[in-house]
């Protein structure tokens, strides 16, 4: 699907100089502080999230990536 | 008759919708605050347009979960007539009431201007006072409508009747030129144009009156 603010933004890329840009796709990045009883419950919670509110699966896709509470990520 | 006129914090065009339906075509209305739930006594809805929630996060996806729009979404299925205009018919896609989605204008500009657009009305109740194939003129307002679906999901739309309202000379990059949507029994219509602005002689233009007018059977 066209994106056009990826588009004019690769096209700025060549005017700084640097070519050789194939893609280039701007989207957005969600960070949220969860508190759940477990690891499970709160990948559930945030499919279900992503899925219906955070996402529109129509236009967009989507990938989460959880850390536990002191940042570091969860295999 | 009277028709509800959906109001949601950021909601800009909901006293041009209503100076349309009282002042031009003669019907009475209500607003309808977004927390409202009760749809009694109402014959028809307008969702207008405007900027529902800030349009934070995308256009349509927190205005989607106000209390208003389930009462909506029942009403609709009960045949109710329902039309979102601009914001309404982002609104409408994120609710699920039309299929596919509306995103950032292909060469990114607000586009404001009046634009052409060819009717073929089909099933859709709000567009009954229209021929088929007529040639309209509506302004549109917008920084993201440009429809957006699979390509089966359109065939499947264009099979059925349901693109309405086409741009004669695309201006956002719409997939199949679409410009309005009907649902597949056509109580439900959304429109990227605005034909609330186009029903008072004083500001010029007078296409959109007959869809309002509609209402009136």
């Amino acid at each position: 699907m066209l994106d056009p603010a990826g588009e004019a933004t690769r096209a700025a890329a060549a005017r700084l100089g640097v070519e050789g840009i194939r893609q280039l796709r701007i989207g957005k990045s969600i960070e949220l502080e969860l508190e759940a009883p477990d690891r499970q419950v709160a990948q559930s919670q945030l499919e279900l999230l992503s899925d219906r509110l955070l996402a529109n699966p129509v236009i967009e896709n989507w990938c989460l990536e959880l850390l536990d509470s002191n940042g570091e990520q969860q295999p | 008759m009277t028709v509800g006129i959906v109001v949601f914090p950021g909601s800009n065009c909901d006293r041009d919708v209503r100076w349309a339906l009282e002042g031009c075509v003669g019907l009475p209305t209500r607003f309808l605050w977004h927390e409202d739930r009760d749809l009694s006594g109402l014959d028809a809805v307008v969702i207008p347009g405007g900027f529902s929630y800030g349009d934070y996060l995308r256009c349509g996806a927190i205005a989607r979960f106000a209390p208003v729009l389930e009462s909506l979404r029942e009403f609709a299925q009960a045949g109710g007539a329902v039309l979102g205009i601009c914001n309404g018919f982002q609104v409408l896609t994120e609710l699920g009431l039309l299929p596919g989605a509306l995103t950032r204008n292909a060469k990114l500009h607000f586009l404001c201007e009046p634009t052409g657009l060819r009717v073929q009305p089909g099933l859709c109740r709000w567009l009954q006072g229209y021929a088929h194939d007529e040639q309209i003129v509506l302004p549109i307002a917008h920084g993201e409508g440009r429809y957006q679906c699979d390509p089966q999901q359109l065939a499947e739309l264009e099979a059925n009747g349901q693109v309405v309202l086409r741009y004669a000379s695309n201006p956002n990059g719409s997939v199949g030129d679409v410009a309005g949507l009907t649902n597949a029994t056509g109580n439900v219509l959304g429109l990227m144009p605005h034909p609330e602005r186009a029903c008072d002689p004083v500001t010029g233009g007078l296409d959109g009156h007959r869809l309002l007018a509609s209402l009136k059977g």
